[in-house]
């Protein structure tokens, strides 16, 4: 347990979406986790491991390392970093010859791989650190009015082997924390379907069906909304929803919210201050709803 | 559609690697490899395979135990998997599907063979420390929208750390998959 940790924002956040970086800010900052800047860190290491997985543990040590000079855990936003930094940390606590090749590489910059901090995500950080107990009396508006979907993402669940704080066949965790905000979480077919967003530049195709495979699914027990925690999969959703309602002559008009959006609102966080203006799909028809619901 | 299918591209004998299946069982993530049965539960929940005509990660879990070290490794569909890991959680073998497809890709990779976004990804990380070229004007707008200032990677030392792995050859030069 911890209530202070080493922000790690990975590529895709800085680079793609703020909206998910400015909106977990507030929330966490609400909720009493004090986040640490951290100079220096890298690429958490997984885009490197289809081309070299040596690479990959390298850099995602290097990171671990960092983290355990500051001696404070780590905390991602996104469930790709998160999952490769605790399947890392885990390889090398477990294999004494594997981790001594790793720290001869870190040598060369005077860093050192021991296995004394923990990474989780934010769910997870959520779930175990705050508790939904204390999110549930923190809410000052509750969502009543909304009835949403989640997509928890392949990350947080898969391997299992590593992943370890949600059944990855049958997801909870998001769950329990959309409905602490007071919102329904609506189930539908292949919610632990993938996104599709690490197939794009190799094969477009592949990866618009999968996400409007999704959309599909979702559209159908008719959620006013689709919650995410991982900018990849947000991405995915929401700068495409409108490029596959042209490709495939659909309407679906569902806004693609992060999770830390839902909760800021239900926190009494004005919308202003949570980048909803950031968002492609219109989010408007679910901030009057919440507006007129309270009012 | 019969009149529109390609001859089959029948395997020789010639193209068989009896080594390679060996090679395999040394390597981080496929040392089960052999344990595969053809159940086909990878396929039949693969995502990807769903809407490709080509992908199928039976098959390749089958070409690379046969030996079919070129055909597997020169193939194009090696690259279309999400990493999604559903079929490594559900194959009744316990393999490690996608961490197969992960090694075949890195050997690939060995012989030079990566597709563009890929190599894009390293070479940013190589320069910057992240995935992508992040814009200045980017990183400057986070100021006004309230966040603190972007961390500097430290490229110099992220080059010294990674010196003697096989990456920079790897991404600098090479080619694309067929
Ligand atoms: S699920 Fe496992 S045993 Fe079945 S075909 Fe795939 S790799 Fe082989
Ligand atoms: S990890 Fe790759 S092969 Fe396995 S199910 Fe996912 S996309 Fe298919």
């Amino acid at each position: 347990m911890s209530n202070k940790y080493l922000i790690f924002l990975g590529c895709a956040i800085p680079y793609r979406v703020s909206s998910y970086e400015i909106s977990a800010r507030k929330v966490l900052d609400r909720l009493g986790i004090e986040l640490v800047e951290m100079p220096e860190f890298n690429c958490c290491g997984l885009p490197l491991d289809p081309v070299s997985h040596d690479a990959m543990l390298v850099l995602a040590a290097r990171n671990l390392a960092l983290a355990e000079q500051q001696g404070l855990p780590i905390l991602t936003l996104c469930p790709g970093c998160a999952g490769t930094f605790k399947k890392v940390n885990m390889l090398l606590k477990k294999d004494k010859a594997l981790r001594d090749m790793i720290n001869n590489h870190l040598k060369e910059t005077r860093l050192e791989f021991n296995g004394t901090v923990d990474a989780k995500h934010l769910l997870q950080v959520l779930k175990e650190d705050v508790g939904v107990e204390k999110i549930k009396t923190a809410v000052v508006k509750p969502l009543t009015m909304l009835k949403v979907a989640e997509h928890v993402g392949c990350h947080l669940l898969r391997p299992k082997e590593y992943s370890g704080f949600d059944d990855p066949e049958d997801p909870q965790v998001l769950k329990m924390l959309i409905e602490a905000t007071g919102a329904t979480c609506l189930d539908y077919i292949g919610e632990t379907e993938c996104c599709g967003a690490p197939s794009v530049g190799v094969s477009d195709k592949v990866a618009l069906q999968l996400a409007r495979e999704k959309l599909s699914h979702v559209k159908k027990v008719a959620a006013q909304a689709l919650v995410t925690i991982c900018g990849f999969c947000h991405i995915m959703f929401d700068t495409n929803e409108l490029r596959i309602e042209r490709m495939f002559n659909e309407t679906y008009g569902i806004p693609i919210l992060h999770y830390t959006q839902l909760l800021g609102l239900a926190l009494g966080i004005p919308a202003e201050e949570l980048a909803f203006n950031e968002l492609r799909v219109d989010p408007s028809k679910i901030l009057k709803a919440v507006d007129e619901g309270t009012e | 559609m019969a009149e529109t299918e390609k001859p089959k591209d029948i395997i020789k004998a010639s193209e068989i690697d009896p080594k390679f299946k060996y090679e395999l069982l040394k390597m981080p993530g496929s040392e089960k490899i052999l344990r595969c049965f053809q159940c086909g539960t990878c396929t039949s929940d693969c995502p990807v395979a769903r809407f490709s005509d080509t992908y199928r990660p039976r098959t390749i879990i089958r070409m690379a135990q046969l030996g079919l070290r070129d055909r597997v490794l020169n193939s194009e569909t090696l690259w279309l998997c999400a990493a999604c890991f559903t079929c490594t959680d559900r194959c009744p073998q316990d393999v490690e599907v996608a961490s197969v497809i992960r090694v075949l890709r890195n050997l690939a990779a060995e012989k030079g063979i990566v597709p563009a976004v890929f190599k894009e990804q390293a070479n940013a990380i190589l320069n910057s420390g992240y995935a992508y070229n992040i814009p200045e004007l980017k990183i400057k707008k986070r100021e006004t929208q309230g966040l603190p200032p972007l961390p500097r990677g430290n490229p110099e030392s992220l080059r010294k750390t990674l010196k003697r792995i096989k990456l920079f050859d790897i991404v600098q030069k090479g080619s694309s998959p067929t």
